[in-house]
């Protein structure tokens, strides 16, 4: 039934993976090249090779998602060999160098290898801890319907602080204007939301509404706005203050929700723009890798 | 008026006219009544611009109008033209309110004073029924109106809306974004709505936004000199009488459906199927002599039969024979036969040898003939095999078949001329249950779902006929094995069909065990109530039985069986069946044997109650009637909706699955897409007979869809669009590497098309390697399953 691109088959290309990685070490703790191991030796050449080659397959990838109609194997299989041959590179990469390093191209191109399959694994942590997350972030409503209830809400607030009074509205309206729901990477990343600025904006307007310059003693705008309606002796005012106090604080916990799921969605999709963009990186330096070590053969 | 027309032609549809067209042709004395100003009004309503298909692109048209594929406009601009051109005799605004049979000729009353005399009536008033008025003086008046088309058109005006069903609080409430909107309701709530606009309404009238009178009649309707307003509407209010001055009155009060003005004119129906319609001779007439029924009334919902049947109707009113226009089409069919001489005679053998055929009306049998096909296939060749999902009927007219009944031991059993087969399938929705061979020599013909769905339904004969050989055969099927013919005829005889309704109850845990139910339509679910609870332990779809642990241990219901869908079930008498098994030691241990199986997974299941939890989620979301579903898993999905991008890429450019929308229960995720059901409801009203199944089990829509819509509004899970084609776009690197063109998914629609079709799931059928949502979710998120292996999913979701 379900299963996920780790245990894709029965483990397949974690075996595929296993495999190639033994055989590489078992190569490389055979073979006695002349000095040091290097990409020189028969053996770095083959590594090397293989290593090439599967960088080009592995960014394949991006083609073959894409190819909805090609018949070769499904995407899920892919991806999972994408994960565990893209693990293996790390191992083939130090291999085929011989665990060399240095201030030169070659040590740039496994630098940004590496970054490239660093911000996989973080992919593959978000792809198995994320969506079900989401999935109990969003409590069987879609984003859609949260934002759609959101500006529903909105409406009503406004119509509902119009008959209590023309500073809240005042107050309410600033506060639905200046309200801002995701917004730039780092605003949907940290989850920013500013429904708490209603809350606050509202406690400001009673505040002065109610004639209090100072104040109150609580701190907390829910306990004031209960004082508030406390000392309302107009009791249609005080029922109406008591529906707007619900309808802010339906929307903050909507509000509230619909950020998390913004901030989810980023963290699932802000890795691919560090993995992509370095990836065609490690394409050119690779490229600028293989064709300086022939220029200088 | 007193001269006595010689046909009076009801109704202006493309029969209508084309009947009236062909008598002003022939100077034969006619006149045409139509309630509505203009001509054909169902095609009149469609939307602009709207793309009108002339299927079946085979049969010729004859008529004196000319008929082709194009736009609303310039069929009804063409009609219009040659009706004026003929000279046909028109009366608009002429509702027909009663047709009376005097000596020789009809009387045909018009509103309430009005009449007109004929000797021959054509009645083409289709399907559409005509719309009810608010029946208060003034309501003629220029700004009192019937229809809407579009709600946008309007602005700043008060408009009054008349009524209390969907369609009036779809325009109320679309109307209310830029007018001041009234509604009047009779009554004093919307109870006829449905959810989403009764929410609607509720919402506006508690927003303020529309105001409402409940329990309010209209009372009349005053045109006004003076004042802003040009009228104002009379209200009967509870608290007495009240005026609203409006801009424009807009009555949604639905319609007559035409069925009781064509049975109070003396027309018989077969049955009380609201899809039956009336028996009309091989001439278009009626059981009342004179009265001839043309068009959808008469089941042919296709514009250009009906315009070949309005003019065949006119040659046979003046007594002159024609060769009806599908002649050529069924003289190819029938050519195939060996000793074909001609159509005439093709029939009337065909109606000798199949008993099953010898009640329909030659009208009947000539439109059974032309959807069907004759084969004539080689001795040993293979029908259809078993499992295969097509749903067609066979009758055998000559030789042979042999259907393979036990797959293991190679027995066959053969059916000889006169007999039919296929229908398990085509009753149950199900697979086909054996392979059948064809014998030596044999003629069959073979009829598609809907032609044969639609004689069932319309001849109480053939379904009669059809049941009792379906229990037959299903009873024998299931338990006949080890049984003689006569013992089986003992159970058979008793055995009864039953219908039950989604979520009704078959039997409940602790009743008396009097009978077993085959499940022959639809599905079941078994349940127990453990802790005061109900727990869901199984699923049975059709084909199997379930009620059987009390018949054989003769103790009390173990479970409570309740329909998940609309189900019919075969029930088989418990003192039949005991004596059945008594005589048979050997269908005794085997039904022992599966009793234990069942009892064991039933417990298994209880162990795991939250699988059972997964089963009535899932039948709650349709599964009771599908044959394969695409089910998400929100653990693994990552919203890449690269699932709706592949059917988007796969199929023309519109993804035919909403990933989002849907429901999840513990994380598993039905999107709205096709559930393939068994009894597709999209297939239940195409007047093209575009939708099919294939031998899969994948039920699509061919190219001959014409665009009505029916299927849309049909499918209760609203995974049908209506969409045009999308401009060609450039490939894949290209979009990769230079950014040409829209990327994979997108492709925006030509503005300028209005051809629009129906487009839904085919499971990629032509396409190598499965569905394309599946094989491209790159993390196992998305899956198909078909319902017998919903227990087996759930049991392993459950922890």
């Amino acid at each position: 039934m379900h299963d996920s691109i780790l245990d894709y088959r029965g483990f397949r290309y974690l075996w595929v993976a296993l495999i190639l990685s033994i055989g590489s070490i078992v190569a490389y703790l055979w073979h006695d090249p002349i000095g040091v191991p290097n990409g020189g030796s028969w053996l770095g050449y083959t590594l090397g090779t293989i290593g090439a080659l599967l960088i080009l397959w592995l960014l394949w990838f991006g083609v073959r998602k894409r190819r909805y109609s090609g018949a070769t194997g499904s995407v899920r299989g892919w991806l999972s060999a994408h994960v565990y041959l893209g693990t293996t590179l790390i191992l083939i990469a130090f291999l085929h160098a011989g665990f060399q390093v240095g201030w030169n191209i070659h040590t740039l191109a496994l630098v940004l290898m590496l970054l490239v399959i660093f911000s996989g694994f973080f992919g593959v942590y978000a792809y198995l801890r994320y969506p079900a997350m989401m999935t109990r972030n969003r409590a069987d409503s879609t984003r859609d319907a949260m934002l759609a209830e959101i500006r529903e809400l909105d409406g009503q607030t406004l119509q509902l602080a119009d008959k209590v009074d023309k500073s809240i509205h005042d107050a309410i309206l600033s506060s639905i204007q200046h309200s801002q729901l995701g917004g730039g990477v780092w605003a949907q990343l940290t989850r920013r939301d500013d429904s708490a600025i209603a809350l606050a904006k509202l406690k400001e307007a009673v505040l002065k509404s109610n004639g209090e310059s100072k104040q109150s003693k609580s701190g907390q705008t829910m306990v004031m706005m209960v004082d508030f309606l406390a000392n309302q002796a107009n009791d249609t005012q005080s029922e109406n203050l008591r529906r707007l106090i619900d309808l802010v604080s339906r929307k903050r916990a909507l509000a509230t929700r619909v950020a998390r799921d913004i901030q989810l969605q980023a963290l699932m999709e802000i890795w691919l723009y560090i993995h992509i963009p370095l990836s065609l990186g490690l394409l050119g330096a690779l490229t600028a890798h293989v064709l300086s070590v022939f220029f200088y053969w | 008026m007193s001269d006595i027309f010689e046909i009076a032609i009801v109704g202006s549809g493309p029969g209508g006219i084309s009947a009236a067209a062909r008598a002003a042709e022939l100077k034969v004395s006619h006149v045409l009544l139509e309630a509505a100003p203009h001509l054909s009004n169902t095609i009149y309503r469609y939307q602009k611009g709207k793309h009108v298909m002339a299927e079946p692109e085979a049969l010729p048209l004859r008529s004196p109008l000319t008929f082709s594929a194009g736009s609303r406009e310039s069929i009804l601009e063409a009609w219009d033209e040659g009706v004026a051109k003929l000279g046909v005799n028109i009366r608009h605004g002429a509702e027909i309110t009663a047709i009376k049979k005097l000596d020789d000729h009809f009387e045909l009353s018009i509103g309430r004073k009005d009449k007109v005399l004929a000797r021959n009536i054509v009645l083409g008033v289709g399907l559409q029924g005509n719309i009810r008025k608010l029946g208060v003086p003034g309501d003629d008046a220029p700004f009192v109106q019937y229809t809407l088309d579009d709600p946008d058109e309007y602005e700043g005006e008060t408009i009054i809306v008349v009524g209390a069903g969907d369609a009036a609080i779809e325009n109320a409430v679309a109307l209310a974004k830029q007018n001041q909107v009234v509604v009047v309701n009779r009554r004093d709530e919307f109870a006829r709505a449905k959810e989403g606009n009764l929410r609607n309404i509720s919402k506006a009238i508690e927003d303020g936004v529309i105001e409402c009178y409940f329990g309010t009649a209209p009372e009349r309707v005053d045109k006004l000199s003076v004042g802003r307003k040009p009228g104002r509407l009379i209200l009967n209010t509870p608290k007495g009488r009240a005026q609203v001055l409006c801009d424009r009155i807009i009555g949604r009060l639905g319609a007559n459906p035409p069925r009781a003005f064509v049975e109070a004119c003396g027309v018989v129906f077969p049955n009380a199927d609201p899809s039956a319609v009336p028996a009309i001779s091989a001439k278009y007439e009626s059981n009342v002599p004179g009265l001839y029924i043309v068009g959808a009334l008469g089941g042919y919902p296709l514009i250009k039969q009906a315009m070949n049947q309005g003019y065949e109707v006119v040659e046979y009113i003046l007594g002159r024979s024609v060769e009806p226009a599908d002649e050529p089409l069924l003289r190819a069919k029938f050519q195939s036969m060996a000793g074909f001489t001609s159509v005439s005679a093709a029939l009337e053998k065909v109606q000798t040898a199949v008993p099953l055929l010898a009640t329909i009306t030659p009208l009947q049998l000539r439109e059974f003939m032309i959807d069907s096909g004759i084969r004539t296939p080689k001795a040993g060749e293979v029908l259809f095999k078993r499992n295969d999902y097509t749903n067609s009927f066979y009758c055998i007219v000559e030789g042979q078949v042999e259907v393979l009944v036990d797959e293991a031991a190679g027995k066959r059993v053969a059916l000889g001329p006169g007999e039919f087969f296929g229908e398990m399938s085509l009753i149950s929705g199900r697979r086909r249950s054996a392979t059948v061979f064809a014998g030596a020599n044999c003629v069959l013909i073979e009829t598609p779902r809907r032609s044969m769905t639609k004689l069932i339904n319309s001849v109480d004969a053939v379904k009669k006929l059809v049941d009792r050989t379906f229990v037959e055969r299903a009873i024998r099927a299931r338990f006949g094995d080890e049984a003689t013919a006569a013992q089986i005829k003992e159970v058979v005889s008793g055995a009864t069909l039953q219908r039950f309704k989604a979520g009704e109850t078959l039997f409940r845990e602790g009743d008396e065990g009097d009978c077993l139910h085959l499940v022959r339509v639809g599905s079941l679910t078994i349940s127990r109530t453990i802790g005061g609870r109900d727990i869901v332990l199984s699923y049975v779809p059709a084909g199997n039985y379930v009620g059987e642990m009390a018949v054989i241990g003769g103790s009390k219901r173990s479970a409570t069986a309740k329909a998940a869908v609309a189900t019919e079930t075969i029930r088989v008498e418990r003192d039949a069946f005991r004596k059945l098994m008594n005589q048979n030691p050997l269908l005794r241990a085997k039904l022992a044997q599966e009793v234990k199986q069942r009892t064991a997974e039933n417990i298994t299941m209880q162990a795991a109650a939250s699988g059972g939890d997964i089963i009535s989620f899932l039948v709650g979301q349709g599964l009771g009637e599908a044959t394969d579903v695409l089910l998400i898993d929100e653990s693994l999905c990552v919203r890449c909706d690269n699932c709706e991008k592949a059917c988007a890429e796969t199929h023309g450019g519109t993804s035919r699955l909403d990933r989002e929308a849907g429901p999840t229960f513990a994380n598993v995720h039905v999107p709205t897409s096709c559930r393939h059901c068994e009894h597709p409801h999209c297939m239940k009203d195409c007047p093209a007979d575009a939708i099919h199944r294939a031998p899969n089990g994948e039920v699509y829509i061919a190219d001959n869809c014409i665009g009505c819509g029916n299927c849309e509004r049909n499918c209760p899970y609203g995974v049908i669009h209506m969409s045009a084609k999308p401009k060609k776009k450039p490939g894949l690197l290209q979009w990769l590497l230079l950014g040409a063109g829209p990327g994979p998914g997108e492709s925006p629609y030509d503005p300028d098309s209005h051809e629009k079709k129906a487009v839904k799931c085919d499971m990629c059928k032509d396409i190598k390697g499965g569905a394309s949502c599946v094989r491209a979710c790159p993390t196992g998120a998305a899956i198909r399953i078909s319902p017998e292996q919903l227990p087996e999913y759930a049991f392993a979701r459950g922890p």
